[in-house]
């Protein structure tokens, strides 16, 4: 079976807010300094979910990523986790895309690679949030696209998929070749043993570039793109939190009970 | 795009009645479409949508779409897909809204990828750019902590998903008049690949974390997983649920399912006691919307802090026991 997963790498969202820039100019954030960017912790949990259905059945998992140079990182630790094989898609006319110009250009990457019978994305990014590129490229691709998984249960001709609704959860089967979003409840990414991280650490991830998919400028027009950000605020918040306190911590906690029990 | 006129709302239908979300849509989408000048339709789905068009045009609609179906009574991400997309093709509305819920989420960026839209989802305002007539949303971006202006300046549908309580319901007129058109086309059943085989409500024991007035979390600070079922006994007193940062669930002291935060759960308690947390960005993206929020934390830098109303800087071995203790007795009179 031959898995595509997509991955993002992403500013590390549990640093301290204080940490977090915003340039209003650019609508960018501003990489905090000596914070490495991480891979998407949802993008994570569909690693996890090719790794589990690879454990099971066997396979092959590719892992494909439009970013920066660095994104090779991000593969590196996908296949850290156990995927076989990845490429950075990098390239300026990638830089800043909306949803449609991140999955056009998804789908020329997994069009390049060709067979497929399962594409994973998480079910959005750790930090614009969106939560469309998976459900575009299922549309660009032609295929059936299940959304919001928190276990796939199994692979035949058909993709198997439990996923969360609100008030519990719904089965729901696809024919392969489909396209599953996982969300966070899957469970906990798998650590890397020590021998697949120097493995991983050695390997050398292929770039493509806007020419080697096939991607076509027009595509990748940012005067095309279908949303623009055409704002970018940091929201004010204006509390001043009141320290309570007391002689004896005992004394503290007591008053802030009193405080408390009168509000709710 | 100038062919594109009017806001069309995917309403929603729960136990016979136009939900609350799709109400407050009908409320939002009144006003859009009336600084436009142009109309608000909604579209309706399912064997029982009809029962309900004159109670859409009540509450604002001009044009009721009724998609009267009995392969449309539950949703299925393909047939809906289908429907609201053949509909679209011959309608052109200029804007499109959707609830941010379970079936928004999944048929907005579908239908999206399918019309080749602009779509922003949990939009927190929406309104008409003066100048051009489109639409201007924004949206909680990087877990909450910026807020984004999205625009589309050619794509349409201008799409837009909206979470519950953000709007205001319509103003609800009897008497308004609309009218209510069938929609004539049959589901390609060829085309529908994704089938719903099962559907499982979740039991969930004492408090549910998304419901609960009062939530206690904790995080790093608490020590162990020993430690952590300390909380347990605030909670139950305040008739609260626990919650728990992504490093406590992590560290197995709590069930990935009480994760509070970003990747976790979003919860707006009207009292949410954060203990032995620092406040990571992830986390309190999942706690923001709460009505107080106090800190227990023995770093007076810590960033829970700088968003908490109420808090005391200290070890909190010292002052959990004693606060619940206090609460035990204040409650109880």
């Amino acid at each position: 079976m031959n898995i595509i997963v997509c991955v993002k790498q992403v500013l590390d969202p549990e640093i301290p807010p204080a940490k977090f820039k915003i340039d209003p100019e650019t609508k960018q954030v501003i990489p905090p300094p000596g914070v490495p960017p991480v891979i998407s912790v949802y993008d994570e949990r569909a690693v996890e979910a090719a790794c589990r259905l690879k454990d099971k059945l066997k396979g092959k998992i590719t892992v494909i990523s439009v970013g920066s140079d660095k994104a090779a990182d991000v593969i590196k630790h996908a296949i850290s986790m156990g995927a076989d094989e990845g490429f950075v898609l990098c390239d300026p006319a990638f830089e800043n895309l909306d949803s449609f110009g991140t999955a056009y250009v998804l789908s020329k990457a997994i069009q390049k690679i060709g067979a497929y019978d399962l594409v994973l994305c998480g079910r959005q990014a750790a930090d614009w949030g969106a939560g469309q590129v998976g459900s575009i490229l299922a549309e660009i691709l032609a295929i059936p696209v299940i959304t919001l998984a928190c276990d796939i249960e199994g692979v035949d001709t058909n993709v198997r998929v439990k996923r969360i609704v609100s008030d519990g959860y719904e089965i729901v089967e696809a024919p392969l070749p489909s396209l599953v979003t996982v969300s966070s409840e899957i469970g906990l990414p798998r650590l890397p043993a020590g021998v697949r991280l120097m493995m991983a650490r050695k390997k050398v991830i292929p770039v493509w570039k806007a020419q080697d998919i096939g991607a076509e400028a027009s595509q990748l027009d940012k005067g095309n793109a279908h949303t623009e950000i055409t704002g970018l605020s940091v929201p004010t918040r204006k509390i001043e939190c009141e320290i309570i306190t007391g002689a004896t911590p005992g004394e503290a906690a007591a008053n802030l009970a009193s405080k408390l029990a009168n509000l709710i | 795009m100038d062919n594109y006129k009017g806001v069309l709302v995917f309403g929603e239908i729960g136990d016979g009645k136009l939900t609350p979300i799709t109400i407050e849509l009908l409320g939002v989408g009144r006003k859009l479409a009336d600084d436009l000048g142009e109309e608000l339709s909604i579209l309706l789905v399912g064997s029982k949508a009809g029962a309900l068009a004159q109670e859409a045009i009540a509450c604002g609609a001009d044009n009721v779409y009724i998609a009267e179906d009995s392969l449309l009574d539950a949703y299925n991400s393909d047939a809906y897909t289908q429907t609201a997309a053949n509909l679209c093709k011959k309608v052109l509305p200029s804007i499109m809204l959707f609830g941010h819920t379970d079936l928004g989420c999944d048929l907005s960026p579908r239908l999206n990828g399918r019309l080749g839209g602009g779509l922003s989802m949990e939009c927190m305002t929406l309104s008409i750019d003066s100048a051009t007539k489109a639409l201007i949303a924004t949206r909680p971006v990087f877990g909450g902590n910026a807020h984004a202006t999205m625009m589309s300046k050619s794509a349409r549908p201008q799409m837009a998903t909206v979470r519950a309580k953000v709007f205001a319901p319509a103003e609800r007129a009897d008497g308004r008049q609309g009218k209510v058109i069938p929609v004539e086309d049959k589901l390609d059943a060829s085309a529908l690949k994704v089938k719903v085989v099962e559907k499982i409500k979740e039991q969930v024991e004492g408090v549910k974390l998304e419901d609960a007035e009062v939530v206690v979390s904790g995080g790093r600070g608490m020590g162990s997983a020993q430690e952590f079922t300390k909380l347990r006994e605030l909670a139950n007193v305040l008739g609260g649920a626990v919650g728990a940062t992504r490093v406590a669930c992590d560290e197995g002291w709590a069930a990935a399912t009480l994760q509070v935060g970003q990747s976790g759960k979003v919860v707006s308690p009207k009292l949410y006691i954060a203990i032995g947390l620092s406040g990571a960005m992830a986390h309190i993206a999942g706690c923001l919307g709460s009505k107080y929020i106090v800190a227990i934390n023995k770093d007076k830098e810590a960033n829970i802090f700088n968003v908490a109303h109420f808090g005391i800087v200290g070890d909190w071995k010292e002052i959990l026991p004693p606060l619940t203790a206090k609460f035990k007795e204040l409650l109880s009179k």
